[in-house]
């Protein structure tokens, strides 16, 4: 009787994924796929791609890895240590911010106003990213508002460069990754169990110590899964980059965008856009092996 | 005692903090709305209340053609992903357990994936079939990533479903077809909906995916949008981001509603 319903199940599910493997399947895995195999390929002379004569010949002379060969000149290889240290800085930033914010909503804010603080947090995410970076540039261009308030008020004598650095790129991406963080680390510090907080302090623990030695040890789960999803994205953007930084701060994901357009380099571009999934799926995969040897109980 | 006393400060502090970053968030959002009824031009100097630039926005054909196209690229991609991510939940909440992971983590590819890499592999692949780009490639790349979204919020509506009205209603003698959409579907619809109001959004929003794929005869809003910024910030810009941001926020408050009602 039992094995006749799940037998029932099995075939009422089938139909019911079929269409989501369907869809991912032919647009979504098949391009991947198609990119994985473009990346070893050569671009002609008018961006098509060069087809390949000799199969063997471009396997053996090592051609096929010339994309990946040339993504390790200093140039690019500078680009993508860029990125990755501004992806770091932003996601430290974003914990250092983040963590006090998610610690007051959970544990200090009065409990009925819980939930406005927490969606007070998270609705300008859900509202486009690039409007919001074009707030950015409002605020902090030559006439923007800071500098505007600043010349009124006398403090300064001539508009200052706030936009189009990597100062304002970091404040960009702070921006629009912060709700990420704060998501995380709240819904670890709500499942704290504060009798540990309180058994800590009536042991005689200054708040510094029990911060450190209770607190932030047992909320750890969020903040690691905080730093991977701000992490993530803030490697792989360009919105931010291309319209706070302005020509000179090209990260990963101007240099993936721009060989797919103007430079209508696909192979380069698959190649790079190759390395940086390599990279996203390392971290995910560590982050999958720290949550499941026991990285706390945590839910994404 | 000590403690209590202790705390005190720290509490002020981290309540300043908070407030402090809510100014962060907010503060960029309430500025461009209010640049957009400023008459002035270039100056961030306040002029006094015009409608102007809304008005300018009215007449402005790309615009308008942009929004047509937004409107039309977001409702059909919401169909067709609330349709295919709901079965797509419903199997993974009733399937058997072996049989989930592979299902999951197809879901969760699209939505962890860089955005540009996913841009990058849908215009190779188009590319490689020779498919023509416009709002067709447009769709699907949204369709690709808006099943997860709904997949994912309608699980969660699922994993609080009460499976003994269904047994119910068997019980009382409705088909499997009946029990669904007398018993199950009335019952999960706020998640449904909730999760087409956040695709809808996504799919409105969505710049670097659909730059991509949107070839020369499909800008939508936010390609528009940009396109304006890259030639320089204007009041009429200003305009449409406001109109924007306010007729997202308003969806997204509703699914949220739905989601908290229904919860």
């Amino acid at each position: 009787m039992n094995r006749l319903t799940t037998n029932n199940r099995n075939k009422t599910v089938w139909p019911l994924v079929m269409p989501t493997w369907l869809v991912l399947g032919v647009f979504f895995l098949l391009p991947l796929g198609i990119v994985f195999v473009v990346s070893f390929a050569q671009r002609g002379a008018y961006g098509e791609l060069k087809p390949v004569t000799d199969f063997w010949q471009h396997l053996s002379s090592g051609e096929f890895l010339a994309n990946y060969g040339r993504s390790l000149d200093p140039l690019y290889l500078g680009i993508g240590w860029r990125s990755l240290w501004i992806a770091t800085v932003t996601t430290g930033l974003c914990l250092l911010i983040g963590y006090p914010v998610a610690y007051y909503i959970a544990l200090l804010a009065r409990p009925h106003r819980k939930n406005l603080l927490l969606a007070l947090v998270v609705v300008p995410f859900w509202t486009s990213f690039l409007i919001r970076t074009y707030a950015w540039m409002l605020i902090l261009r030559t006439e923007g508002l800071v500098n505007t308030l600043l010349l009124q008020a006398g403090l300064i004598g001539e508009p200052l460069d706030l936009l189009y650095n990597e100062f304002a790129v970091l404040v960009g991406l702070v921006y629009g990754e912060l709700p990420f963080m704060v998501l995380p680390i709240y819904a670890a510090l709500e499942k704290l169990d504060r009798s540990l907080l309180e058994a800590s302090t009536d042991l005689g623990a200054p708040p510094w110590s029990t911060f450190w030695r209770v607190t932030v040890p047992l909320t750890m789960p969020g903040i690691v899964a905080g730093v991977v999803l701000v992490f993530i994205p803030s490697l792989g953007q360009f919105i931010v980059s291309d319209l706070l930084g302005g020509s000179k701060s090209i990260l990963v994901g101007n240099l993936i965008q721009n060989q797919f357009t103007v430079a209508r380099n696909k192979p380069f571009g698959a190649a790079i856009s190759f390395e940086l999934m390599a990279v996203v799926l390392a971290m995910l995969l560590a982050y999958t092996w720290y949550a499941k040897r026991g990285g706390g109980n945590r839910e994404i | 005692m000590k403690s209590e006393t202790c705390l005190a400060p720290g509490r002020v502090w981290l309540a300043a903090h908070a407030w402090l970053v809510y100014l962060f968030l907010y503060a960029p959002i309430v500025i461009l709305i209010l640049f957009s009824f400023n008459r002035a031009k270039q100056t961030a100097v306040w002029e006094g209340f015009t409608l102007e630039w809304y008005a300018k926005l009215v007449r402005n054909e790309l615009i308008l053609r942009s929004v047509k196209n937004s409107l039309l690229v977001a409702a059909i991609t919401t169909a067709v992903s609330t349709v295919i991510g709901t079965m797509a939940a419903l199997a993974l909440d009733r399937g058997p357990a072996r049989s989930k992971l592979p299902t999951q983590t197809l879901l969760y590819l699209p939505v962890i994936i860089p955005e540009i890499v996913l841009g990058a592999a849908l215009v190779t692949f188009f590319g490689a079939v020779h498919w023509r780009l416009g709002l067709g490639t447009v769709v699907i790349a949204h369709v690709v990533f808006s099943i997860s979204y709904v997949a994912i919020v309608v699980r969660a509506r699922l994993a609080g479903f009460d499976r003994s009205l269904e047994e119910a209603a068997m019980d009382l003698g409705a088909t499997p077809v009946q029990t669904f959409f007398r018993v199950t579907l009335p019952l999960i619809l706020p998640g449904i909906v909730a999760g087409a109001l956040l695709v809808f959004t996504i799919s409105i929003d969505d710049y670097v995916i659909t730059s991509f794929v949107a070839g020369v005869g499909a800008t939508t809003l936010p390609l528009q949008i940009y396109s304006m910024l890259k030639v320089g910030v204007t009041p009429e810009v200003n305009a449409v981001c406001a109109l924007l941001l306010v007729f997202t926020v308003v969806l997204i408050v509703t699914a949220e509603r739905l989601l908290r009602r229904s919860g």
